[in-house]
């Protein structure tokens, strides 16, 4: 059975509150914690970027994969929207530095926040077919939200890495359903430093229309039910919507605790979903279903269905657990650091 | 400045997989690789991956740093004792450098060590962060 045999996250230590934006722009941090259920973000700082935040996810993974030889890895899949180079693959870098080169298919995905569960879900589909022993699938971004723009105050950077195969599953995948229309809820034109999003219309008819009709299409493929889950987790442009979505489709708070990232976090595009999968596989038992469904503008969802197996116990201390990363031993920056570090400065060359 | 494509490429065995020279006789262990060693005249070698924690042995603040690095300052460069003994330089990072000490412990993590101006090849490597798990 296909499914995941390693997987791994990587967050930036570097924060930086909400207070702290809102203070720049005259904005009311109360209203826009609770508007959007978001207390601070990760940041990346300048050395940090989505090749080297897929590297260190994928060491994790590698770690929890057990005694694989990166040889067999047989293609590296990166979804994210901020890929450092507008014209060079990111994951060659990545195949260079775990010595998975040059016997291997790299491609970088693009599909707005679901760009990382379009590089599972063709990860899985190459183990499903039998082409190779194992596929890598990396979700991973550094987002730009425009300065004073409401995306400032989520958009955050981190990654999560998993290696697909057929032998120790850690979790296997028992359903998949993708589900997508023409909706340009969001976007970035070529040349453009941020992107732009088109405010309320970002909601009803994008966001909520695709994660539930992703969900809504895979419980009844599967015929399974909201409580039949342990954990739920779908995309997290911020707290609020991941909340509220996973309630009007049924499912507990208790449920989506673990993955609710989102509020300490902000949304990590493509990294979104794939991260709470990480933190819900770090405490999920034996036998456990757990249900994710990604969201990407443009606009799209990808849902799973995953059953976790014995090997969860053997394996998931063997790396960082990313409760750790995301509690421990953080940097708080002020708005003029992260301005500098995500580059919003004109300075001279 | 296009020299620093083909050169970087070069270093991408020690710079992303930190490919280390073992040599047979001595079993001493060189980083960047070599073709000799340079106590035996040993040719015979085989490759290792160096370990990716260790403890910095000593350092120096950089307070006025090359332009490439400003976004950065102050940092500090250490040089960094491995696990195995092996000795490398490098750049400390998330770490700001009142913190950093003798024998603190530190982890390798791959990251951007260096921009080619806005429209050059980003080149990558590792860095030292403070071990904290």
């Amino acid at each position: 059975m296909a499914g995941i045999v390693g997987y791994g996250a990587h967050l930036p230590r570097h924060r930086i509150k909400v207070e702290e934006i809102a203070k720049v722009w005259g904005a009311d941090a109360p209203s826009y914690k609770r508007g959007l259920m978001l207390r601070e973000k990760s940041v990346p700082p300048p050395d940090m970027d989505t090749i080297t935040l897929s590297v260190e996810a994928t060491r994790n993974a590698l770690k929890r994969a057990g005694s694989i030889d990166p040889k067999d890895i047989g293609a590296i899949y990166i979804g994210s929207e901020s890929h450092p180079y507008a014209v060079k693959p990111s994951g060659t870098v990545v195949a260079e530095a775990i010595g998975a080169t040059p016997d291997i298919h790299c491609a970088d995905f693009e599909f707005a926040c679901k760009a990382g569960t379009e590089a599972m879900y063709v990860a899985l589909s190459h183990i499903e077919a039998g082409q190779m022993k194992y596929a890598l699938a990396i979700a991973a971004d550094t987002s730009q939200g425009a300065p004073s723009d409401a995306l400032e105050f989520s958009a955050a950077a981190g990654a999560g890495a998993f290696i697909m195969g057929n032998d120790n599953v850690i979790a296997e995948i028992l359903y998949t359903h993708s589900y997508m229309t023409d909706t340009p809820d969001f976007w970035r034109r070529e040349h453009q430093f941020y992107p732009q999003h088109g405010s309320r219309f970002t909601g009803e008819e994008a966001y909520f229309a695709h994660t539930k009709g992703a969900s809504r299409a895979i419980l009844e493929k599967s015929g399974m039910k909201p409580s039949d889950f342990a954990y739920a987790v779908f995309h997290q442009p911020n707290g609020k919507f991941h909340q509220r979505v996973a309630l009007e489709l049924g499912f507990t708070q208790e449920q989506i605790d673990p993955g609710w990232l989102a509020p300490v976090l902000g949304n990590t595009y493509s990294g979104a979903s794939p991260i709470g999968l990480t933190a819900i596989l770090d405490i999920a038992k034996p036998g456990d279903l757990v249900f994710m469904c990604s969201y990407g503008s443009g606009s799209g969802s990808d849902a799973f269905i995953w059953k976790v197996t014995d090997r969860i116990d053997e394996v998931r201390d063997a790396a960082v657990r990313t409760s750790k990363l995301l509690e421990e031993n953080l940097i708080y920056v002020d708005y003029g650091t992260y301005a500098k570090f995500r580059h919003k400065i004109r300075k001279n060359d | 400045m296009k020299m620093f494509v083909p050169r970087n490429w070069r270093e991408y065995p020690s710079r992303y997989r930190l490919e280390a020279s073992r040599f047979t006789k001595s079993g001493t262990v060189y980083y960047p690789k070599r073709m000799v060693d340079p106590e035996t005249g040993d040719t015979e070698q085989e490759t290792v991956n160096l370990p990716l924690s260790g403890k910095v042995l000593t350092y120096t603040v950089i307070r006025t740093s090359p332009d490439q690095w400003k976004d950065l300052a102050p940092y500090a460069l250490a040089i960094v004792e491995l696990e195995d003994g092996t000795r490398m330089m490098g750049q400390l990072t998330d770490c700001n450098v009142e913190e950093v000490s003798i024998g603190m412990e530190v982890r390798l993590e791959f990251r951007r060590v260096q921009t080619e101006g806005h429209s050059g090849v980003l080149s990558y490597g590792h860095k030292f962060v403070p071990k904290w798990y």
